[in-house]
């Protein structure tokens, strides 16, 4: 049985003209990254560290996580802060957009013929007017194993 | 849970700790009216401490082994019974209290069974009774006064009580009295709390330093610094709070080694030297079960049982030493045992079982690298896992553990005289002194701990200088080999030879980061490193500046892997070579300085070159691409350093000719520079073939030339003689002498006649590594050294049929009449001053030759 008035909010986003969700309950903030010192050697998914508030959080280049070149209009990146496991981790992404609150019963499994690496990260679409939101999934995204690293 | 009760189980447990390394402190020492006392004290106050809270099944298991510790005040004999019994029954009470701690009440159950067994002891007469007869000491039962409102108010006020039985035990009751009075217990989140604000204000303090820095005339200054400096007095402060002796980490190694030797059934003593040094009780915390780990391998592979002990010659109780000492901002762990060492030859074998290297590459490592193997990963050579050491803790567990708080440690094994570790950490994790580093354009963080000193590299004085590829930094004399961090983080070229060097030790590493600038130091607080970024050796945390940007902490240890093979011979052991044994003139090598194919200089053992030539450059013959001369009516091969040079096609060609038993062959060079006289101190090994390492020669980085190289390549391919030289050049020379000054001296020496060498520091070191298995042909021993000299060496090689056929060269400084007389009684083959170079190998020659002959 379903319960038609569940609903969660997401925070939306766009990443190369693609919109995406995160579930809000996740989403700890959403702030314009100043001076991300890049690491050495690290992954290349791994734009860096940053200072938020004195907190350091590892930022995560989200267009090379979902495997999208990189920018080219050199526009500055916005973040979102996530916690996962007692780290703080920021998502860099082309720009953040409203709060949307959705029905879950509306939410979709991903279309098979969903690009491998977006529907790796995805935990289901909704179709909103004339796009598609794809949700992502906080801890797939931060599984970086498997994936090359720089050692 | 009811505070009081919390309190005494905090208080129980402490004491416990305490009861447990006095216990086999007493039996060692059973005479020792002092320790008995103490333990009697302890246990009174369990005792007197459960009566109070209302414990019975504590108290009268408490009341019984007090009963029976008292018998043992009064004079009773200490049996090893007694005290195994008196242990069970702390382990008993520890299980009840851990009850307690679970269910706020005591566990149901009884213990009748010790208490029976206590009782038997106590008072032998009387048959074993189930339940605890009247004290054989009624003045005790007397309950504590109900005046006690605090139970770590009792330890006192309830010695009174006993204290009039023994005047000795006075002088201890004042002590605890003070500390009482003196002391408060604080819980340690409040620490710890404490401590995290502290280092939020260091950053804040650091923010504001940052922004007064730039703004010069600012009326902040003055009261900042006073705020900077009230800052460091709080962190000071705040640091010793949580200072703790390192013997709170040694406590339970007693009762565990104890243990250990009753179950192994071998006699070990566990000494503890320096118990009071102090440490930030959170790298106290993390060092607790490697150390542990440590002192049971010790006690489990290291000392033997005491029947082989007795067949090694060597006390049947063996000896576990721990100490521990302040060395700069480190503490210094040591676990040193008397056993029977790292059975180095298994080691080998199980590195090449597990793919870790070749046969070949295992044979080459020294038996310091191949001792560290045991760090490795799934490495366990144990043959049998035992309860003791086999848990699924490998060293490679100990390893991480150490390095994961900063710390480093090391090995040392002797086969036959034991192994000793070394564990080097830092004194606290969360704020050290770093040097704000620039490479590439990004910052970095080099905790100063590390770095010895800074030296900017110039034109001038201190210029990077290559060899070959590899760059190096003459510094006071020595070769420092020198690694890019823009390199080793692959953020940059680090083919400019401008900036600074920072001089860094890691183990006994030293080497120089170059850097492009240098700013400043600043306290920095360490923040933990990304799980996603952890796996990144380079860099062992982050932390923010005061201008709030996250910058990487650089980790020494990471960046020394980068150094690769350099190492082991960078870190010969310097200490030996620059103390004492220096200045004579004896010590001097005379070496050939010349240029071949590089502008590098290169040099040569003057003592094997025997002519140089000038020959006309049309007399050399080249045929099928090797070049000859007729000289002295022999047709001699020539050679050249590398085979990219080419022939130089007329004027005159200087050769340096090496004569070797009527044979000869000539190396062609561009120019001989010099013959220098000076101690040859090879500072940097070489893998290159043809070159042994690189030695400072006359002020300049120098190649000094593996002659061994070159020999075959004239003899074995062009002659086709089958006989002497692949024979000789198999040949393995065992050089034994427990100076290290000599080794590396004499080493390359002999290596450059062509032969390969394999160095001991002691007799019982060849003598081990001989019976291991090493091929070795002569021996080559120095007579003057401490244990066991070289005519006992001799001796010893003589009785083993096995070896008796080796060839023994003595090496001494003085050579007597009655020296001589007493090595051919012993077995030496030859004998050798000391400083005759060129006598060793013509001696070595001799032997070869000989046996080459006898084959």
């Amino acid at each position: 049985m379903h319960d038609d008035t569940a609903a969660t909010e997401f925070v939306t986003f766009t990443i190369a003209g693609q919109a995406f969700g995160l579930p809000i309950g996740r989403v700890q903030d959403v702030f314009k990254p100043a001076r991300i010192t890049r690491v050495p050697l690290a992954g290349a998914e791994i734009a860096g560290v940053l200072n938020l508030r004195g907190r350091i959080m590892t930022a995560i280049d989200m267009r090379h996580r979902l495997d999208v070149k990189k920018r080219e209009d050199g526009a500055a990146p916005m973040a979102i802060g996530i916690e996962a496991k007692g780290e703080s981790f920021g998502l860099l992404v082309d720009a953040v957009g409203e709060v949307l609150k959705l029905a879950d019963f509306h939410r979709e499994p991903n279309p098979i013929n969903l690009d491998g690496r977006l529907a790796a990260l995805s935990a289901g679409v909704y179709r909103l007017d004339g796009a598609l939101l794809v949700v992502l999934d906080v801890d797939r995204i931060l599984d970086l194993r498997g994936e090359p690293m720089a050692a | 849970m009811d505070d009081l009760l919390q309190e005494f189980l905090t208080e129980t447990n402490e004491s416990l700790e305490r009861v447990d390394a006095e216990l086999v402190r007493f039996e060692q020492e059973p005479n020792n009216g002092e320790i008995l006392g103490n333990i009697f004290r302890l246990v009174h106050t369990i005792k007197g401490t459960c009566g109070f809270l209302g414990l019975p099944r504590l108290e009268t298991l408490a009341h019984a082994a007090e009963s029976l510790m008292g018998k043992f005040r009064d004079g009773m004999p200490v049996t090893t019974e007694a005290v195994t019994l008196i242990l069970s029954t702390i382990d008993r009470i520890k299980a009840i209290l851990e009850g307690l701690e679970a269910h706020e009440s005591e566990p149901a159950g009884d213990d009748v069974d010790l208490i029976g067994q206590l009782n038997h002891l106590t008072l032998p007469h009387l048959p074993q009774a189930a339940k605890p007869p009247p004290s054989a000491r009624a003045e005790l039962k007397a309950p504590p006064e109900p005046a006690h409102d605090k139970p770590a108010a009792d330890n006192p006020s309830t010695d009174k009580n006993a204290a009039d039985k023994s005047a000795a035990e006075r002088p201890d009751d004042e002590r605890g009295e003070r500390f009482a009075n003196h002391s408060i217990r604080v819980h340690v989140e409040t620490l710890d709390h404490l401590m995290t604000t502290v280092s939020e204000l260091v950053l804040t303090r650091n923010q504001l330093l940052e922004i007064v820095r730039r703004n010069e005339d600012s009326d902040f200054k003055v009261p900042l610094q006073r705020l900077s400096n009230v800052t460091a007095e709080l962190q000071e402060g705040v640091m010793k709070t949580r200072m703790q002796p390192i013997g709170n980490a040694w406590q339970k190694l007693p009762r565990i080694v104890r243990d250990l030797s009753a179950e192994l059934g071998r006699h070990i003593d566990l000494e503890m030297h320096g118990a009071e040094t102090e440490l930030d009780r959170q790298v106290l915390e993390l060092v607790k079960d490697p150390l542990t780990h440590l002192v049971r391998n010790s006690a489990d592979h290291g000392i033997e049982s005491a029947a082989e002990r007795a067949a090694a010659g060597k006390a049947q109780k063996g000896t576990i030493r721990l100490s521990a000492w302040h060395q700069g901002g480190h503490i210094i762990i040591e676990i040193a045992d008397d056993g029977r060492g790292l059975d180095m030859a298994r080691i080998r074998a199980k590195a090449v079982e597990l793919g870790l290297a070749s046969e070949a590459e295992m044979a080459a490592r020294s038996d310091g690298e191949v001792g560290n193997l045991i760090f490795t990963p799934g490495f366990s050579t144990a043959a049998k896992i035992t309860s003791i050491s086999g848990r699924g803790v490998g060293m490679d567990v100990v390893r991480a553990n150490i390095e994961q708080i900063g710390g480093t440690v090391d090995l040392k094994s002797m086969p036959g005289v034991g192994t000793t570790f070394t564990i080097k950490i830092p004194l606290t994790l969360a704020i050290v002194s770093a040097l704000i580093v620039e490479a590439g354009g990004e910052r970095f963080a080099i905790p100063q701990l590390s770095v010895l000193e800074l030296v900017r590299a110039s034109s001038g004085e201190h210029r990077i200088e290559r060899i070959k590829d590899t760059p190096v930094l003459r510094l006071r004399n020595k070769l420092l080999p020198l690694i890019q961090l823009k390199e080793v983080l692959r953020i940059g070229d680090g083919d400019s030879d401008k900036g600074f060097v920072v001089v860094t030790q890691v183990g006994s590493q030293i080497f120089g980061v170059v850097v492009d600038g240098v700013f400043h130091t600043e306290e920095i607080v360490i923040k933990p490193m990304s799980s996603k970024l952890r796996h990144i050796s380079a860099f062992s945390g982050t932390t923010i500046l005061g201008d709030g940007t996250v910058i990487m902490i650089v980790d020494p240890n990471g960046i020394a892997q980068a150094l690769g093979r350099i190492a082991p011979v960078a870190q010969a052991d310097r200490s030996e070579l620059d103390d004492g044994e220096d200045g004579g003139d004896e010590d001097l090598t005379p070496l050939l300085v010349f240029r071949a194919g590089s502008q590098q200089p290169k040099a040569v053992l003057l003592s094997l070159v025997a002519r140089l030539e000038e020959i006309d450059c049309r007399r050399i013959e080249v045929s099928d691409g090797h070049c000859l001369v007729q000289y002295r009516d022999q047709l001699m091969p020539l050679l050249r350093i590398d085979a990219q040079s080419g022939v130089k096609q007329d004027g005159a060609q200087p050769i340096l000719v090496f004569a070797d038993r009527g044979r000869c062959m000539g190396l062609m060079v561009d120019e001989i520079v010099d013959i220098v006289e000076q101690r040859l101190d090879i500072e940097v090994a070489s893998e290159r073939p043809g070159v042994l390492g690189y030695a400072v020669v006359k002020g300049s980085a120098t190649e000094i030339i593996d002659i061994g190289h070159f020999l075959p390549q004239a003899y074995a391919d062009w002659f086709r003689r089958r006989d002497a030289r692949p024979a000789l050049l198999a040949r393995r020379i065992m050089l034994v002498d427990d100076s290290a000054f000599f080794r590396d001296m004499l080493a390359p020496l002999i290596k450059a006649a062509g032969y390969q060498v394999i160095t001991a520091a002691s007799a019982a070191e060849a003598l081990a590594a001989i019976k291991s298995g090493s091929r070795i042909d002569i021996v080559v021993t120095d007579i003057e050294m401490p244990d066991m000299d070289g005519f006992e060496l001799a001796a010893a090689l003589r009785d083993n049929p096995a070896t008796a056929a080796i060839p023994v060269i003595a090496l001494s400084a003085m050579v007597s009449v009655d020296a001589i007389e007493r090595g051919r009684r012993v077995g030496f083959h030859d004998f050798v001053a000391k400083f005759d170079r060129t006598g060793l190998i013509a001696a070595i020659k001799e032997q070869t030759d000989d046996l080459h002959q006898a084959a």
